[in-house]
Protein backbone atom coordinates (compact mmCIF):
# COMPACT_ATOMS: atom_id res chain seq x y z
CA UNK A 1 0.00 0.00 0.00
CA UNK A 2 1.02 3.65 -1.01
CA UNK A 3 1.30 6.29 2.33
CA UNK A 4 1.77 9.42 2.20
CA UNK A 5 3.44 10.64 5.87
CA UNK A 6 2.90 14.75 5.62
CA UNK A 7 5.62 16.04 8.54
CA UNK A 8 4.21 18.97 10.17
CA UNK A 9 6.21 21.34 12.20
CA UNK A 10 6.01 25.07 13.42
CA UNK A 11 8.12 27.08 11.20
CA UNK A 12 9.46 29.27 13.42
CA UNK A 13 10.83 26.79 15.70
CA UNK A 14 11.58 23.50 13.06
CA UNK A 15 15.43 24.58 12.88
CA UNK A 16 15.80 26.29 16.61
CA UNK A 17 15.04 23.77 19.02
CA UNK A 18 17.60 21.36 20.64
CA UNK A 19 16.08 18.26 19.03
CA UNK A 20 15.91 19.88 15.80
CA UNK A 21 17.14 17.87 12.79
CA UNK A 22 20.01 19.44 10.70
CA UNK A 23 19.50 19.06 6.65
CA UNK A 24 21.75 16.75 6.45
CA UNK A 25 20.55 14.07 8.93
CA UNK A 26 16.90 14.71 6.78
CA UNK A 27 18.80 13.66 3.67
CA UNK A 28 20.53 11.13 4.85
CA UNK A 29 17.47 9.50 6.58
CA UNK A 30 15.69 9.99 2.98
CA UNK A 31 18.56 7.99 1.26
CA UNK A 32 17.91 5.35 3.55
CA UNK A 33 14.69 4.73 2.78
CA UNK A 34 15.11 5.18 -0.89
CA UNK A 35 18.04 2.38 -0.38
CA UNK A 36 15.38 0.28 1.40
CA UNK A 37 13.27 0.54 -1.82
CA UNK A 38 10.37 2.01 0.16
CA UNK A 39 10.38 5.34 -1.50
CA UNK A 40 8.41 6.49 -3.86
CA UNK A 41 8.89 10.47 -3.77
CA UNK A 42 9.89 12.72 -0.72
CA UNK A 43 10.33 16.77 -0.49
CA UNK A 44 11.00 19.44 1.82
CA UNK A 45 8.80 22.31 1.38
CA UNK A 46 9.22 26.24 0.94
CA UNK A 47 8.08 28.30 4.04
CA UNK A 48 4.32 28.66 4.26
CA UNK A 49 4.57 32.28 3.74
CA UNK A 50 5.29 31.16 0.00
CA UNK A 51 1.69 28.95 -0.34
CA UNK A 52 -0.72 30.74 -2.09
CA UNK A 53 -4.16 29.22 -2.65
CA UNK A 54 -6.40 28.59 -5.55
CA UNK A 55 -10.22 28.19 -5.92
CA UNK A 56 -12.87 27.75 -8.76
CA UNK A 57 -16.41 28.20 -7.51
CA UNK A 58 -18.75 28.44 -10.55
CA UNK A 59 -16.22 28.54 -12.13
CA UNK A 60 -14.68 31.42 -11.33
CA UNK A 61 -11.00 31.44 -9.86
CA UNK A 62 -9.85 33.25 -7.10
CA UNK A 63 -6.24 33.18 -6.38
CA UNK A 64 -5.35 34.10 -2.25
CA UNK A 65 -1.94 34.37 -0.70
CA UNK A 66 -1.41 32.06 2.07
CA UNK A 67 -2.33 28.57 3.53
CA UNK A 68 -6.37 27.12 3.41
CA UNK A 69 -6.49 27.69 7.03
CA UNK A 70 -4.05 29.15 9.93
CA UNK A 71 -2.80 25.87 12.17
CA UNK A 72 0.37 26.02 14.36
CA UNK A 73 1.95 23.78 12.76
CA UNK A 74 3.03 23.92 8.97
CA UNK A 75 3.35 21.39 6.35
CA UNK A 76 6.94 21.25 5.86
CA UNK A 77 7.66 18.23 3.74
CA UNK A 78 6.19 14.53 2.72
CA UNK A 79 7.13 10.91 1.94
CA UNK A 80 5.22 8.85 0.00
CA UNK A 81 5.97 5.42 0.41
CA UNK A 82 5.08 1.98 -0.47
CA UNK A 83 4.49 0.34 2.89
CA UNK A 84 3.26 -3.50 3.61
CA UNK A 85 0.75 -2.03 6.44
CA UNK A 86 0.34 0.65 8.44
CA UNK A 87 3.15 -0.63 11.07
CA UNK A 88 5.51 -0.55 8.72
CA UNK A 89 4.33 2.86 7.63
CA UNK A 90 4.42 4.11 10.90
CA UNK A 91 7.85 2.46 11.90
CA UNK A 92 9.46 4.91 8.62
CA UNK A 93 7.53 7.99 10.06
CA UNK A 94 8.37 7.37 13.27
CA UNK A 95 11.88 7.53 11.92
CA UNK A 96 11.29 11.05 10.12
CA UNK A 97 14.20 13.21 11.41
CA UNK A 98 11.43 16.23 12.10
CA UNK A 99 9.06 14.02 13.70
CA UNK A 100 11.12 14.82 17.19
CA UNK A 101 9.93 18.54 16.62
CA UNK A 102 6.85 18.00 14.62
CA UNK A 103 4.30 15.71 14.09
CA UNK A 104 3.58 13.00 10.85
CA UNK A 105 0.32 12.45 9.78
CA UNK A 106 0.42 9.10 7.75
CA UNK A 107 -2.42 8.85 5.56
CA UNK A 108 -3.00 5.57 3.36
CA UNK A 109 -3.50 6.75 -0.30
CA UNK A 110 -6.58 6.06 -1.99
CA UNK A 111 -6.43 4.06 -5.16
CA UNK A 112 -9.54 5.63 -7.29
CA UNK A 113 -10.88 2.58 -9.51
CA UNK A 114 -9.82 4.46 -12.63
CA UNK A 115 -6.82 2.45 -14.73
CA UNK A 116 -3.56 4.68 -15.04
CA UNK A 117 -2.02 4.89 -17.81
CA UNK A 118 2.09 4.49 -17.73
CA UNK A 119 3.84 8.14 -18.52
CA UNK A 120 4.74 7.18 -21.52
CA UNK A 121 1.59 6.26 -23.00
CA UNK A 122 0.11 9.58 -22.45
CA UNK A 123 2.92 11.80 -24.15
CA UNK A 124 2.55 9.13 -27.01
CA UNK A 125 -0.93 9.60 -27.39
CA UNK A 126 -0.68 12.88 -26.83
CA UNK A 127 -0.53 14.90 -30.23
CA UNK B 1 -25.61 -33.35 29.62
CA UNK B 2 -28.14 -31.98 27.18
CA UNK B 3 -27.35 -31.24 23.28
CA UNK B 4 -28.16 -27.52 23.88
CA UNK B 5 -26.32 -26.84 27.08
CA UNK B 6 -22.85 -29.01 25.08
CA UNK B 7 -23.60 -26.60 22.06
CA UNK B 8 -23.76 -23.57 24.37
CA UNK B 9 -20.29 -24.63 26.34
CA UNK B 10 -18.52 -25.44 23.05
CA UNK B 11 -19.56 -21.48 21.68
CA UNK B 12 -18.55 -20.14 24.85
CA UNK B 13 -15.06 -21.43 25.16
CA UNK B 14 -14.45 -21.46 21.53
CA UNK B 15 -16.39 -19.34 19.06
CA UNK B 16 -13.81 -16.09 20.01
CA UNK B 17 -10.85 -18.35 18.97
CA UNK B 18 -12.83 -19.75 15.97
CA UNK B 19 -13.35 -15.75 15.22
CA UNK B 20 -9.97 -14.99 15.65
CA UNK B 21 -8.36 -17.77 13.14
CA UNK B 22 -11.19 -16.89 10.79
CA UNK B 23 -10.33 -13.20 10.54
CA UNK B 24 -6.84 -13.96 10.10
CA UNK B 25 -7.98 -16.64 7.12
CA UNK B 26 -10.64 -14.29 5.15
CA UNK B 27 -8.56 -10.99 5.94
CA UNK B 28 -12.00 -9.43 7.31
CA UNK B 29 -13.75 -8.57 10.20
CA UNK B 30 -17.34 -8.80 8.87
CA UNK B 31 -16.93 -12.03 6.53
CA UNK B 32 -15.64 -13.32 9.26
CA UNK B 33 -18.26 -12.92 11.99
CA UNK B 34 -20.95 -13.82 8.97
CA UNK B 35 -18.69 -17.28 9.17
CA UNK B 36 -18.73 -17.83 12.31
CA UNK B 37 -22.19 -17.52 12.85
CA UNK B 38 -23.00 -20.31 9.37
CA UNK B 39 -20.61 -22.17 11.00
CA UNK B 40 -22.54 -22.78 14.09
CA UNK B 41 -25.39 -22.72 12.56
CA UNK B 42 -24.06 -26.19 10.62
CA UNK B 43 -22.93 -27.50 13.84
CA UNK B 44 -26.01 -27.44 15.37
CA UNK B 45 -27.74 -29.41 12.78
CA UNK B 46 -24.87 -31.81 11.67
CA UNK B 47 -23.39 -32.56 15.07
CA UNK B 48 -26.84 -33.64 16.37
CA UNK B 49 -26.99 -36.17 13.25
CA UNK B 50 -23.23 -36.84 13.73
CA UNK B 51 -21.91 -36.74 17.28
CA UNK B 52 -20.14 -33.61 17.96
CA UNK B 53 -16.37 -34.25 16.57
CA UNK B 54 -12.79 -34.68 18.26
CA UNK B 55 -11.66 -31.60 17.43
CA UNK B 56 -14.99 -29.07 17.26
CA UNK B 57 -12.44 -25.94 17.01
CA UNK B 58 -11.04 -27.13 13.65
CA UNK B 59 -14.45 -28.15 12.59
CA UNK B 60 -15.62 -25.12 13.15
CA UNK B 61 -12.58 -22.91 11.84
CA UNK B 62 -12.90 -25.36 8.52
CA UNK B 63 -17.10 -25.10 8.32
CA UNK B 64 -16.63 -21.09 8.59
CA UNK B 65 -14.15 -21.09 5.76
CA UNK B 66 -16.33 -23.24 3.18
CA UNK B 67 -19.12 -21.49 4.28
CA UNK B 68 -17.28 -17.52 3.33
CA UNK B 69 -16.00 -19.28 0.25
CA UNK B 70 -19.91 -20.13 -0.59
CA UNK B 71 -21.45 -16.42 0.54
CA UNK B 72 -18.40 -14.69 -1.80
CA UNK B 73 -19.19 -17.02 -4.49
CA UNK B 74 -22.62 -16.51 -4.23
CA UNK B 75 -22.31 -12.43 -4.58
CA UNK B 76 -19.87 -13.02 -7.17
CA UNK B 77 -23.22 -13.21 -9.20
CA UNK B 78 -23.74 -9.33 -9.12
CA UNK B 79 -20.26 -8.60 -8.05
CA UNK B 80 -17.14 -9.87 -10.03
CA UNK B 81 -14.44 -9.20 -7.64
CA UNK B 82 -15.75 -11.52 -5.10
CA UNK B 83 -14.91 -14.46 -7.09
CA UNK B 84 -11.51 -13.98 -7.15
CA UNK B 85 -11.79 -13.12 -3.52
CA UNK B 86 -12.97 -15.87 -3.16
CA UNK B 87 -10.40 -18.47 -4.80
CA UNK B 88 -7.66 -16.06 -2.75
CA UNK B 89 -8.88 -17.50 0.32
CA UNK B 90 -9.45 -21.02 -1.06
CA UNK B 91 -5.65 -20.87 -2.23
CA UNK B 92 -4.01 -19.23 1.42
CA UNK B 93 -6.27 -20.99 3.38
CA UNK B 94 -4.76 -24.28 2.54
CA UNK B 95 -1.32 -23.60 4.05
CA UNK B 96 -2.79 -21.30 6.62
CA UNK B 97 -4.90 -23.96 7.79
CA UNK B 98 -1.49 -26.65 7.65
CA UNK B 99 -0.50 -24.08 11.52
CA UNK B 100 0.25 -25.98 14.48
CA UNK B 101 -2.19 -25.11 17.37
CA UNK B 102 0.30 -22.75 18.45
CA UNK B 103 -0.51 -20.44 15.57
CA UNK B 104 -4.12 -20.72 16.49
CA UNK B 105 -3.32 -19.37 19.83
CA UNK B 106 -1.40 -16.62 18.07
CA UNK B 107 -4.63 -15.65 16.47
CA UNK B 108 -6.24 -14.75 19.78
CA UNK B 109 -2.84 -12.13 20.09
CA UNK B 110 -3.34 -10.86 16.95
CA UNK B 111 -6.97 -9.66 18.12
CA UNK B 112 -6.35 -8.42 20.84
CA UNK B 113 -3.40 -6.01 19.14
CA UNK B 114 -5.51 -5.39 16.30
CA UNK B 115 -8.24 -4.29 18.35
CA UNK B 116 -5.91 -2.41 20.89
CA UNK B 117 -4.41 -0.43 17.61
CA UNK B 118 -3.27 2.64 19.07
CA UNK B 119 -4.03 4.43 15.12
CA UNK B 120 -7.76 3.57 16.25
CA UNK B 121 -9.70 6.50 18.74
CA UNK B 122 -9.92 5.41 22.29
CA UNK B 123 -13.62 4.62 22.51
CA UNK B 124 -13.41 2.62 19.41
CA UNK B 125 -10.66 0.33 20.68
CA UNK B 126 -12.99 -0.38 23.91
CA UNK B 127 -15.70 -1.07 21.41
CA UNK B 128 -13.82 -3.66 19.57
CA UNK B 129 -12.39 -5.12 22.26
CA UNK B 130 -15.32 -6.19 24.01
CA UNK B 131 -17.25 -6.93 20.89
CA UNK B 132 -14.48 -9.12 18.83
CA UNK B 133 -12.42 -10.64 22.02
CA UNK B 134 -15.41 -10.80 24.80
CA UNK B 135 -18.27 -11.39 22.35
CA UNK B 136 -20.55 -8.73 24.00
CA UNK B 137 -23.21 -7.83 21.69
CA UNK B 138 -23.48 -3.98 21.14
CA UNK B 139 -26.53 -3.64 23.01
CA UNK B 140 -24.36 -5.16 26.19
CA UNK B 141 -21.85 -2.61 25.50
CA UNK B 142 -23.60 0.95 25.14
CA UNK B 143 -25.64 -0.39 28.34
CA UNK B 144 -22.01 -0.76 30.13
CA UNK B 145 -21.14 2.92 28.76
CA UNK B 146 -24.36 4.46 29.34
CA UNK B 147 -24.46 5.26 25.02
CA UNK B 148 -26.66 4.28 22.93
CA UNK B 149 -26.24 1.03 20.84
CA UNK B 150 -26.20 3.56 17.41
CA UNK B 151 -23.13 5.26 19.37
CA UNK B 152 -21.19 1.87 19.45
CA UNK B 153 -22.67 0.12 16.44
CA UNK B 154 -21.25 2.95 14.20
CA UNK B 155 -18.01 3.18 16.68
CA UNK B 156 -17.39 -0.27 15.30
CA UNK B 157 -18.29 -0.07 12.42
CA UNK B 158 -15.81 2.57 11.81
CA UNK B 159 -13.11 1.07 13.68
CA UNK B 160 -13.02 -1.60 11.48
CA UNK B 161 -13.33 0.25 7.98
CA UNK B 162 -10.21 2.02 9.04
CA UNK B 163 -8.66 -1.35 10.12
CA UNK B 164 -9.21 -2.47 6.31
CA UNK B 165 -8.56 0.58 4.77
CA UNK B 166 -5.61 2.06 6.61
CA UNK B 167 -3.77 -1.06 6.45
CA UNK B 168 -3.40 -1.83 10.09
CA UNK B 169 -2.20 -5.60 10.01
CA UNK B 170 -3.58 -8.90 11.88
CA UNK B 171 -0.09 -9.19 13.06
CA UNK B 172 1.23 -9.46 16.71
CA UNK B 173 4.03 -6.46 16.74
CA UNK B 174 7.67 -7.07 16.32
CA UNK B 175 10.04 -6.47 19.88
CA UNK B 176 10.68 -3.24 18.74
CA UNK B 177 7.04 -2.05 18.39
CA UNK B 178 5.76 -4.50 21.47
CA UNK B 179 6.53 -1.58 24.28
CA UNK B 180 4.16 0.72 22.55
CA UNK B 181 1.63 -1.49 21.40
CA UNK B 182 1.45 -3.30 24.83
CA UNK B 183 0.84 0.26 26.62
CA UNK B 184 -2.37 0.82 24.49
CA UNK B 185 -4.05 -3.02 25.31
CA UNK B 186 -3.01 -2.53 28.62
CA UNK B 187 -4.46 0.84 28.54
CA UNK B 188 -7.85 -0.80 26.94
CA UNK B 189 -7.88 -3.46 29.68
CA UNK B 190 -7.70 -1.26 32.55
CA UNK B 191 -10.10 0.95 31.19
CA UNK B 192 -12.79 -1.50 30.84
CA UNK B 193 -11.96 -2.59 34.04
CA UNK B 194 -12.43 0.81 36.03
CA UNK B 195 -15.36 1.31 34.13
CA UNK B 196 -16.84 -1.65 35.79
CA UNK B 197 -15.26 -1.03 39.23
CA UNK B 198 -16.19 2.69 39.77
CA UNK B 199 -18.62 3.30 36.86
CA UNK B 200 -17.96 7.13 35.91
CA UNK B 201 -21.37 8.21 36.84
CA UNK B 202 -24.92 6.78 37.52
CA UNK B 203 -26.22 4.98 40.17
CA UNK B 204 -24.01 1.44 40.18
CA UNK B 205 -21.18 2.03 42.14
CA UNK B 206 -19.44 -1.21 40.25
CA UNK B 207 -20.89 -2.82 37.30
CA UNK B 208 -19.67 -6.39 37.75
CA UNK B 209 -19.50 -7.48 34.11
CA UNK B 210 -16.88 -5.23 32.44
CA UNK B 211 -14.42 -6.07 35.51
CA UNK B 212 -15.15 -9.78 35.32
CA UNK B 213 -13.99 -9.19 31.36
CA UNK B 214 -11.41 -6.87 31.93
CA UNK B 215 -9.58 -9.82 34.39
CA UNK B 216 -10.36 -12.36 31.31
CA UNK B 217 -8.33 -10.64 28.73
CA UNK B 218 -6.00 -10.07 31.27
CA UNK B 219 -5.45 -13.80 32.16
CA UNK B 220 -5.41 -14.41 28.51
CA UNK B 221 -3.01 -11.72 27.67
CA UNK B 222 -0.59 -13.08 30.16
CA UNK B 223 -0.94 -16.72 29.26
CA UNK B 224 -0.16 -15.67 25.83
CA UNK B 225 2.49 -12.96 26.60
CA UNK B 226 3.90 -12.79 30.18
CA UNK B 227 5.21 -9.84 29.74
CA UNK B 228 6.28 -8.21 33.08
CA UNK B 229 3.07 -4.75 32.68
CA UNK B 230 0.83 -7.38 31.87
CA UNK B 231 1.26 -9.60 34.90
CA UNK B 232 1.50 -6.48 36.91
CA UNK B 233 -1.98 -5.46 35.52
CA UNK B 234 -3.55 -8.53 36.23
CA UNK B 235 -2.27 -8.71 39.60
CA UNK B 236 -3.81 -4.75 40.55
CA UNK B 237 -7.31 -5.58 39.08
CA UNK B 238 -7.10 -8.46 41.40
CA UNK B 239 -6.11 -6.69 44.38
CA UNK B 240 -8.75 -4.33 43.19
CA UNK B 241 -11.40 -7.01 42.74
CA UNK B 242 -10.55 -8.63 46.26
CA UNK B 243 -11.92 -5.61 47.82
CA UNK B 244 -14.90 -5.07 45.46
CA UNK B 245 -17.55 -6.74 48.69
CA UNK B 246 -16.05 -4.43 51.43
CA UNK B 247 -15.89 -1.22 49.69
CA UNK B 248 -19.56 -0.79 49.39
CA UNK B 249 -22.21 -0.60 52.15
CA UNK B 250 -25.31 -2.56 52.07
CA UNK B 251 -27.07 0.73 51.52
CA UNK B 252 -25.04 0.90 48.61
CA UNK B 253 -22.70 3.40 49.96
CA UNK B 254 -18.87 4.11 49.65
CA UNK B 255 -17.16 2.88 52.30
CA UNK B 256 -13.16 3.79 52.14
CA UNK B 257 -10.45 1.37 52.52
CA UNK B 258 -9.69 2.55 56.07
CA UNK B 259 -13.18 1.45 57.39
CA UNK B 260 -13.30 -1.29 55.20
CA UNK B 261 -14.18 -4.52 57.00
CA UNK B 262 -11.19 -6.60 56.22
CA UNK B 263 -12.69 -9.77 56.28
CA UNK B 264 -14.73 -9.22 53.73
CA UNK B 265 -11.88 -8.81 51.11
CA UNK B 266 -11.08 -12.01 49.22
CA UNK B 267 -8.28 -14.17 50.44
CA UNK B 268 -7.83 -16.00 46.77
CA UNK B 269 -7.70 -12.29 44.78
CA UNK B 270 -5.05 -11.19 47.37
CA UNK B 271 -2.92 -14.06 47.40
CA UNK B 272 -2.89 -14.37 43.20
CA UNK B 273 -2.79 -10.86 43.10
CA UNK B 274 0.15 -10.62 45.30
CA UNK B 275 2.13 -13.46 43.58
CA UNK B 276 1.92 -11.75 40.43
CA UNK B 277 3.42 -8.79 41.68
CA UNK B 278 6.42 -10.53 43.12
CA UNK B 279 6.95 -12.13 39.60
CA UNK B 280 6.24 -8.83 37.68
CA UNK B 281 8.89 -7.31 40.49
CA UNK B 282 11.42 -9.76 40.04
CA UNK B 283 11.54 -9.09 35.96
CA UNK B 284 12.96 -5.81 36.65
CA UNK B 285 11.49 -4.86 33.43
CA UNK B 286 7.80 -3.23 35.35
CA UNK B 287 6.56 -0.16 35.10
CA UNK B 288 3.53 1.57 36.35
CA UNK B 289 0.90 -0.95 36.45
CA UNK B 290 2.93 -3.22 38.38
CA UNK B 291 3.92 -0.35 41.26
CA UNK B 292 0.03 0.09 42.12
CA UNK B 293 -0.49 -3.28 41.94
CA UNK B 294 2.60 -3.46 44.49
CA UNK B 295 0.80 -0.67 46.52
CA UNK B 296 -2.33 -2.58 46.33
CA UNK B 297 -0.72 -5.66 48.00
CA UNK B 298 0.88 -3.95 50.47
CA UNK B 299 -2.67 -2.57 52.00
CA UNK B 300 -3.91 -6.19 51.40
CA UNK B 301 -1.76 -7.61 53.35
CA UNK B 302 -2.01 -4.79 56.45
CA UNK B 303 -4.58 -6.47 59.22
CA UNK B 304 -6.11 -2.61 59.56
CA UNK B 305 -5.56 0.70 58.39
CA UNK B 306 -3.23 1.73 61.26
CA UNK B 307 -1.16 -1.54 60.85
CA UNK B 308 -0.31 -0.52 57.14
CA UNK B 309 3.56 -0.23 55.89
CA UNK B 310 2.69 3.54 54.94
CA UNK B 311 6.67 3.62 54.73
CA UNK B 312 6.41 1.26 52.09
CA UNK B 313 3.47 2.73 50.68
CA UNK B 314 5.31 6.19 50.03
CA UNK B 315 8.48 4.90 49.09
CA UNK B 316 6.28 3.06 45.94
CA UNK B 317 4.58 6.24 45.04
CA UNK B 318 8.27 8.30 44.98
CA UNK B 319 9.46 5.76 42.31
CA UNK B 320 5.50 5.03 40.40
CA UNK B 321 5.96 9.40 40.26
CA UNK B 322 9.62 9.21 38.73
CA UNK B 323 8.82 6.94 35.91
CA UNK B 324 4.60 8.37 35.83
CA UNK B 325 4.59 11.83 37.28
CA UNK B 326 0.51 12.60 37.78
CA UNK B 327 -0.79 14.26 39.85
CA UNK B 328 -3.64 11.39 41.27
CA UNK B 329 -0.64 9.82 42.55
CA UNK B 330 0.59 12.97 43.94
CA UNK B 331 -2.89 12.93 46.18
CA UNK B 332 -2.65 9.48 46.67
CA UNK B 333 1.43 10.12 47.98
CA UNK B 334 -0.03 13.18 50.00
CA UNK B 335 -3.13 10.60 51.92
CA UNK B 336 -0.07 8.34 53.01
CA UNK B 337 2.05 10.80 54.13
CA UNK B 338 -0.74 12.03 55.96
CA UNK B 339 -1.44 8.14 57.49
CA UNK B 340 2.65 8.41 58.05
CA UNK B 341 3.62 11.69 59.77
CA UNK B 342 0.18 13.18 60.19
CA UNK B 343 -2.67 15.35 59.20
CA UNK B 344 -0.60 18.35 59.00
CA UNK B 345 1.80 17.08 56.83
CA UNK B 346 -0.77 15.60 54.37
CA UNK B 347 -2.63 18.84 54.26
CA UNK B 348 0.51 20.88 52.98
CA UNK B 349 1.06 18.25 50.16
CA UNK B 350 -2.66 18.65 49.01
CA UNK B 351 -2.63 22.44 49.38
CA UNK B 352 0.61 22.77 47.26
CA UNK B 353 -1.02 20.76 44.79
CA UNK B 354 -3.93 22.51 44.32
CA UNK B 355 -2.18 25.69 44.12
CA UNK B 356 -0.13 24.65 41.61
CA UNK B 357 -3.65 24.75 39.61
CA UNK B 358 -3.63 20.69 39.53
CA UNK B 359 -6.85 18.70 40.22
CA UNK B 360 -9.07 21.85 40.57
CA UNK B 361 -11.71 19.69 39.40
CA UNK B 362 -11.15 16.21 40.95
CA UNK B 363 -13.71 15.93 43.76
CA UNK B 364 -11.39 13.22 45.76
CA UNK B 365 -8.75 16.09 46.49
CA UNK B 366 -11.41 18.16 48.21
CA UNK B 367 -12.48 14.82 50.14
CA UNK B 368 -8.80 13.98 50.91
CA UNK B 369 -8.67 17.71 52.45
CA UNK B 370 -11.54 17.69 54.24
CA UNK B 371 -10.74 14.46 56.15
CA UNK B 372 -7.63 15.75 57.06
CA UNK B 373 -8.74 19.51 57.67
CA UNK B 374 -11.36 17.47 60.18
CA UNK B 375 -8.61 15.38 61.80
CA UNK B 376 -7.00 19.12 63.04
CA UNK B 377 -10.16 20.32 64.07
CA UNK B 378 -10.32 22.76 61.14
CA UNK B 379 -14.16 22.23 60.85
CA UNK B 380 -15.41 25.41 58.87
CA UNK B 381 -12.45 24.45 56.62
CA UNK B 382 -13.39 21.05 56.40
CA UNK B 383 -17.00 21.76 55.59
CA UNK B 384 -15.88 23.94 52.90
CA UNK B 385 -13.59 21.63 51.32
CA UNK B 386 -16.73 18.80 51.20
CA UNK B 387 -18.37 21.04 49.54
CA UNK B 388 -16.33 21.90 47.13
CA UNK B 389 -15.99 18.08 47.07
CA UNK B 390 -19.60 17.56 46.31
CA UNK B 391 -19.75 20.16 43.72
CA UNK B 392 -17.72 17.97 41.33
CA UNK B 393 -18.98 14.77 42.55
CA UNK B 394 -21.14 13.07 40.12
CA UNK B 395 -21.05 9.06 41.35
CA UNK B 396 -24.23 8.46 43.53
CA UNK B 397 -22.97 6.31 45.79
CA UNK B 398 -19.98 8.84 46.18
CA UNK B 399 -22.18 11.77 46.47
CA UNK B 400 -24.22 10.02 49.36
CA UNK B 401 -20.75 9.14 51.00
CA UNK B 402 -19.90 12.66 50.78
CA UNK B 403 -22.98 14.36 52.38
CA UNK B 404 -22.77 11.80 55.33
CA UNK B 405 -19.70 13.29 55.99
CA UNK B 406 -20.71 17.21 55.22
CA UNK B 407 -24.00 16.22 57.93
CA UNK B 408 -21.55 14.86 60.29
CA UNK B 409 -19.91 18.01 60.87
CA UNK B 410 -23.07 19.46 61.69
Amino acid sequence: MKYLCLVYCSESTLHSLPDSPRDEECLAYAESVQASGRMVVAEALQSVTTATTVRVRNGKMTITDGPFAETKEQLAGFYLIEARDLNEALQLSAKIPAARVGSVEVRPVRELGVPTQPLDMQEASSP
Amino acid sequence: MAYGQVISAIYRHDSRRVLATLIRLLGDFDLAEEALHDAFTAAIVQWQRDGVPDNPRAWLVSAGRFKAIDNLRRRARFDASQAELARQIEVNAEDRLQDDSEALEDDRLRLIFTCCHPALPPPAQIALTLREICGLTTEEIAHAFLCTPTTVAQRIVRAKAKIRDAGIPYQVPSRDELPERMESVLRVIYLVFNEGYSASSGSALTRVDLSDEAIRIGRLLVGLLPEPEAVGLLALMLLHESRREARVSPTGELVRLSDQDRLHWCQEGIAEGGALVELALKSRRFGPYTLQAAIAAVHAEAASAAETDWLQIIGLYDVLLRIEPSPVAELNRAVAVAMYEGPEAGLALIDALLARGELQDYHLAYAAQADLYRQVGRMNEARAAYRQALAFCVQQPERQFLTRQLDSLG
